[in-house]
């Protein structure tokens, strides 16, 4: 199937070549090369401090580096794509007064929210929201969301306008089984239809072994890459992730299935 | 200033003694001017936890002033405004950089920063003269600092107008801000500069004890009611301008000093915000 990819996209979207972080005098990332696709789904695992954050982050723009990373976006080269990021958290004030159409309404529109959401921009928040079923959550305070509400809510605001480049750090962690078979559906959607690329750090092995394309092991440097299956009877990935990874069922109705089959 | 005039006109027209002192003409408008700054900026200086920081910039006007004195300024309040905008820049600069709290950091500096102000004013038993900057007196307020708040008001709203929804995302998660393009550094600076112009212009009015409380307590106040960023604001400003105009006025019965009688007064709407809300609505 990946090659069936590489054959519509002419190029690469994001080209990642010995990238190397330092943070507080520590290697973070050493030597990281990893080339995505368009229309790429891949996924990124990897013990806890293994520089999975760092990396998106540095991907961001919000970190220097050493080696070279690299955009395309259809066909030309640019060094800001329009990117989707789903923080891994928050770090608010719980009793700040934002409600979550302000949030919504701050980050897609420029008019300043202090003076009044207009209703027409409350019904845009309200179909933003509506892309993950968070429509209901328009009018709460974010402080008061539950961790799986606030999710929805960045994954939606993440999605709008539609990205080039989606960065999503464990945004399934905390999210119900209806919500995250949502989320599955339309990061694949936006793969087939849109050639987004999307990379997505988490720790849920189950769905990402069904609905990535491609799996990455990351601790410091890329230590395993390749098709899912591959990648999770490693034995390097056993030893990082423990035995647990062989229970691994997927949920009924698989939808990556479906997109190998289909006609990209 | 013909604003000045007309307002002044306007003013005679109401059937109250105070309101025929040209002093107290001038300290209403003036009021009428900064508090809703005060009380904006004060939404997000509370979102944002940064009331210590706000208060050492505030201290800070004491050195500024001791700079002053030190290299011969007649009128203290460029030394002043420099040395703000330079402490507001540093610590923005060197919060990403220690490892420390930010309130240790603030901490260190407010003893610092205070300590060498006094100390530079006190030579030769010398303090006295500078109480006034403490307290401050809104009623010695003049025409020329009146038209010095009228171009901080502008500021400050356009500011805000522009660059408000930025401050607001940064204020949530700075990485998605910047994944939106905002630049980070940018809001994040422009606010603390914005902050360290208004307050150290403003301490005249005030005073550098109090000063900290203008910005902090009506925010404090509205967001103990407000469900969301229209409500807050509108109730900041709100509970600012009420208490800037009761405080004034009832210092003038009093004989009092206005900025901590504003201060109480605010105060007084602090405290009501956090009664449970069964009582207020009985
Ligand atoms: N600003 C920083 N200064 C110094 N070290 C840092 C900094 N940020 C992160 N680190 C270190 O970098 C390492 C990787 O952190 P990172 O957040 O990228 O891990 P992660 O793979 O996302 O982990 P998790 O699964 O827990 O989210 C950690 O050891 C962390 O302590
Ligand atoms: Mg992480």
């Amino acid at each position: 199937m990946r090659d069936a990819l590489q054959n519509t996209c002419e190029h690469r979207c994001a080209k990642i070549d010995n990238l190397t972080v330092k943070l507080g005098g520590n290697v973070i990332l050493d030597n990281v090369n990893l080339h995505v696709d368009c229309g790429e789904v891949i996924g990124i695992v990897g013990p806890n401090g293994a520089g999975k954050t760092t990396l998106l982050r540095t991907l961001l723009g919000e970190i220097p580096y050493h080696g070279s990373i690299a955009f395309r976006i259809s066909g030309s080269l640019t060094k800001k794509p329009k990117i989707g990021y789903v923080p891994q958290k928050l770090q608010f004030d719980l009793s700040s007064p934002i409600s979550v159409a302000d949030l919504v309404a701050a980050a897609i529109n420029s008019k300043p929210i202090w003076a009044g959401v207009s209703k027409e921009l409350l019904e845009k928040a309200e179909s933003v929201l509506s892309l993950f079923s968070a429509e209901h959550l328009l009018k709460r305070r974010i402080g008061e969301l539950s961790g799986g509400e606030l999710q929805r809510v960045l994954l939606a605001i993440a999605m709008t306008p539609e990205p080039e480049l989606l960065l999503l750090d464990e945004p399934a962690s905390g999210v119900d089984v209806k919500g995250l078979f949502l989320f599955y559906q339309i990061v694949d959607d936006l793969r087939k239809k849109h050639h987004i690329a999307v990379i997505l750090v988490t720790h849920d092995l189950a769905g990402v072994s069904c609905y990535v394309n491609r799996l990455i092991l990351l601790n410091r440097s890329v230590i395993a890459e390749g098709a899912p299956q591959d990648v999770l009877s490693d034995e390097k990935l056993v030893k990082a992730f423990g035995p647990s990874l062989w229970n691994i069922s997927c949920l009924p109705d698989s939808i990556s299935k479906e997109a190998d089959n289909g006609n990209h | 200033m013909a604003i000045i005039d007309v307002w002044h006109r306007m003013m005679d027209l109401l059937p109250f003694s105070w309101a025929h002192y040209v002093f107290m003409k001038n300290a209403l408008l003036a009021v009428l001017l900064v508090t809703p700054c005060f009380g904006l900026l004060g939404t997000m200086v509370v979102n944002n936890r940064m009331a210590f920081f706000t208060d050492v910039l505030g201290h800070s006007a004491l050195t500024g002033i001791a700079i002053g004195v030190l290299l011969g300024f007649y009128d203290p309040t460029l030394p002043m405004v420099v040395l703000a905008i330079f402490l507001a820049i540093g610590i923005n600069l060197l919060k990403d950089r220690t490892k420390a709290s930010a309130d240790t950091v603030l901490g260190v500096l407010f003893a610092f920063i205070v300590a060498l102000g006094i100390v530079i004013l006190s030579r030769q038993g010398g303090f006295v003269k500078y109480t006034s900057y403490l307290i401050g007196d809104i009623l010695a307020v003049s025409p020329q600092q009146v038209t010095w708040f009228f171009a901080i008001a502008i500021v400050v709203l356009l500011y805000w107008y522009l660059v408000g929804n930025s401050l607001i995302l940064t204020s949530v998660n700075p990485s998605l801000a910047r994944s939106r393009r905002i630049n980070t550094f940018f809001v994040e600076t422009s606010f603390t500069i914005l902050l360290a112009l208004v307050v150290v212009i403003s301490i005249r009015l005030v005073g550098i004890l109090i000063i900290n409380s203008f910005l902090v307590l009506p925010a404090a106040a509205s967001r103990n009611f407000a469900r969301n960023m229209h409500s807050y604001s509108l109730g900041a400003v709100i509970i600012s301008i009420l208490s800037g105009i009761t405080g004034l006025i009832i210092s003038y019965y009093w004989g009092t000093a206005s900025g901590a009688t504003i201060v109480l007064f605010a105060a007084g709407c602090y405290a009501i915000s956090i009664l449970p809300g069964r009582w207020l609505t009985k």
